[in-house]
């Protein structure tokens, strides 16, 4: 097998709008490796619609907005590799990944990172109590009942009040489950407001905030859980204590960029994002390997995660026609930002998009550039929220003027 | 009094309370118009646009995910939801073919939102 040029690992969202980026640019030298029989990753689950909006102008379902991806690429005769998990990753951009017929290695020039996200598990918290059946991530109770058909319990409590498990609560009612509750650590819901009002409202289905399971119980399934209301400091206050019987749990808890091969390949790691670090290009700390969507950090909206896959095609296709290497500029976040990302611009560049997100819900707040020591750009904001990522565009005249350091801040107003 | 309605058009999400024994209705809490026009159509013809999977022979899963063409009252997601289940299809589909027409009475059609090859075909 010859190698190609370009291995894009990861067929969603992020991975199909790259390649496409890059069959539309002339470049085909590509290998689309997906560890699934089908394109569309996670958005084949998303049977709900609410994607698509700013792209297409239209609300679709997640996996209607896949298809238009997949028509879109079709007729360039892409390489697609399905059913073909990469095993290994090498900082020198050697894979090994394994399909039906057995394990093959690929020496590319450029991978491009785009395997998504894997769900915090009851592992990841550490619920107490019996190891019993019936205790799933929200995510896998989606693919079940909606890809394979399969509901996996009738009467249910959900911990978690992100959107995945708002659209759960509503999916498993409207399927003849019994959904108990919805409780949230948090004194906020981390789901948008219309999902709270067509999710849970709609069914009568109670969100309990400050609230999170400290035991579950049952063998081998769950027949009860513990459900406990916690104080300020988000510890379970033992009083509260009430006995919840049920038969399955969701767990709706968070997302988190898929690491491991990262990793494996000596990507520089960001513990706010907890993913790699990229710059303006989202190239990673080892020259030729990329990262877009959900690898990168976690999104909220398949839009931007297209516009991350098309980014990246842009960036290859410029790194493909000159060799030029600018230096790069560091960018820290600071105050109340949970992150930002990129975490480094090239010295020149010709326009940025800032990402990031807030530590806490804020109603009114100020956000500060300061470029090489001085503030360039001040930014009031209204209404933000952790759950939603934002984006701040940097006009170029700023941009050409600053190149030490650059530092965004978001504070109180 | 009614239950008041959380507004969802923008992010502030406004207690918007309708008093339908005035003509014509009066709305309070809602800090702009966009917010009355939503709270008087909640209250007077809730609806919401079903998503759903219907049983599909013939291709690689067995299920196909469908929507309706048009928001259906909101008292019908339920009923809907059971003619649903009695309902199968046979592939292959496209996203976008409509599935079954007048499906939810008014002209709403039910909707594939995924192409499903038929992999039983020689
Ligand atoms: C449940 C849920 C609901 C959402 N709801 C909405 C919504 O209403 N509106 C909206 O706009 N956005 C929504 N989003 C967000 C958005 O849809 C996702 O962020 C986006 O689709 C992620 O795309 P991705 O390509 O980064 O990741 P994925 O779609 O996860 O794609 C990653 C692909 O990589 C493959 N892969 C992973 N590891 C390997 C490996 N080792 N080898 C080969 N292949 C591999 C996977 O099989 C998968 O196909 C939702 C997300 C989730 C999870
Ligand atoms: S009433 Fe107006 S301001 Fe209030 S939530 Fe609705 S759209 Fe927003």
């Amino acid at each position: 097998m010859t190698d190609p040029k370009i291995v894009i690992i990861g067929g969603g969202s992020a991975g199909l709008a790259c390649a496409l980026a890059l069959y539309q640019k002339g470049i085909s030298d590509v290998v689309i490796l997906e560890k699934e029989d089908e394109l569309g990753g996670i958005l084949n689950q998303c049977i709900h619609t609410g994607f698509g909006l700013t792209r297409f102008k239209q609300e679709y379902t997640g996996p209607h907005y896949a298809q238009r991806f997949i028509d879109d690429i079709m007729p360039y005769h892409p390489d697609i590799r399905l059913g073909a998990t990469v095993l290994e990753l090498h900082p020198d951009k050697t894979l090994i990944y394994s399909d039906r017929t057995g394990c093959h290695t690929l020496h590319p020039q450029i991978v491009v990172l785009a395997l998504g996200a894997r769900e915090r598990t009851r592992g990841n918290i550490g619920i107490p109590g019996d190891r019993s059946i019936g205790v799933w991530t929200a995510g896998s109770a989606q693919r079940y009942l909606n890809i394979d058909g399969y509901l996996v319990g009738r009467k249910v409590f959900i911990l978690g009040s992100g959107d995945i498990g708002l659209i759960m609560a509503r999916r498993m009612t409207l399927s003849g489950a019994t959904v108990v509750g919805v409780a949230e650590l948090l004194p906020y819901s981390n789901g948008l407001t219309r999902n709270l009002v067509q999710c849970l409202d709609d069914f009568n289905i109670p969100l309990h905030l400050s609230t999170t399971i400290t035991a579950i119980h049952g063998k081998p399934r769950v027949n009860a859980i513990t459900l406990c209301t916690v104080d300020a400091n988000r510890r379970p206050i033992p009083e509260t204590a009430q006995r919840v019987e049920v038969d399955t749990v969701l767990l709706s808890i968070g997302l988190l960029p898929d690491q491991v091969l990262g990793e494996q390949a000596g990507l520089l790691m960001d513990p706010r994002t907890r993913g790699p670090v990229v710059d303006d290009h989202l190239m990673t700390s080892v020259d030729g390997i990329y990262a877009c969507g959900n690898a990168l950090h976690i999104h909220d909206l398949v839009d931007w995660v297209s516009l991350e896959g098309e980014k990246v095609a842009q960036a290859i296709a410029e790194s493909l026609q000159s060799e030029a290497k600018a230096t790069r500029i560091p960018i820290t976040a600071k105050g109340k930002l949970a992150y930002i990302l990129p975490q480094s611009v090239h010295d020149g560049a010709s326009h940025l998009t800032l990402n990031y997100r807030v530590t806490q819900p804020m109603e009114k707040a100020v956000i500060r550039l300061v470029g090489d020591g001085e503030v360039v750009l001040t930014l009031p904001k209204t209404r933000l929220h952790p759950s939603e990522m934002q984006r701040i565009e940097i006009p170029h005249a700023l941009l050409s003027k600053i190149h030490y350091n650059w530092s965004v801040e978001l504070s109180d107003e | 009094m009614n239950k008041p309605i959380t507004c969802i058009i923008c992010p502030k999400g406004c207690q918007i309370t309708v008093n339908a024994e005035t003509s014509p209705w009066i709305t309070e809490g809602n800090a702009c118009a966009r917010g009355a026009a939503y709270a008087i159509q909640e209250t007077a013809d809730p609806r919401r646009t079903l998503t759903a999977t219907v049983a599909i022979l013939g291709a690689a899963i067995p299920r196909c995910p469908v929507v309706t063409s048009a928001p259906i009252p909101k008292g019908e997601l339920l009923s809907t939801m059971d003619k649903l289940n009695h309902l199968t299809i046979h592939a292959p589909v496209n996203a976008g073919d409509v599935l079954v027409e007048n499906f939810a009475g008014e002209g709403i059609h039910l909707v594939a939102t995924r192409t499903l090859e038929n992999t039983h075909a020689a």
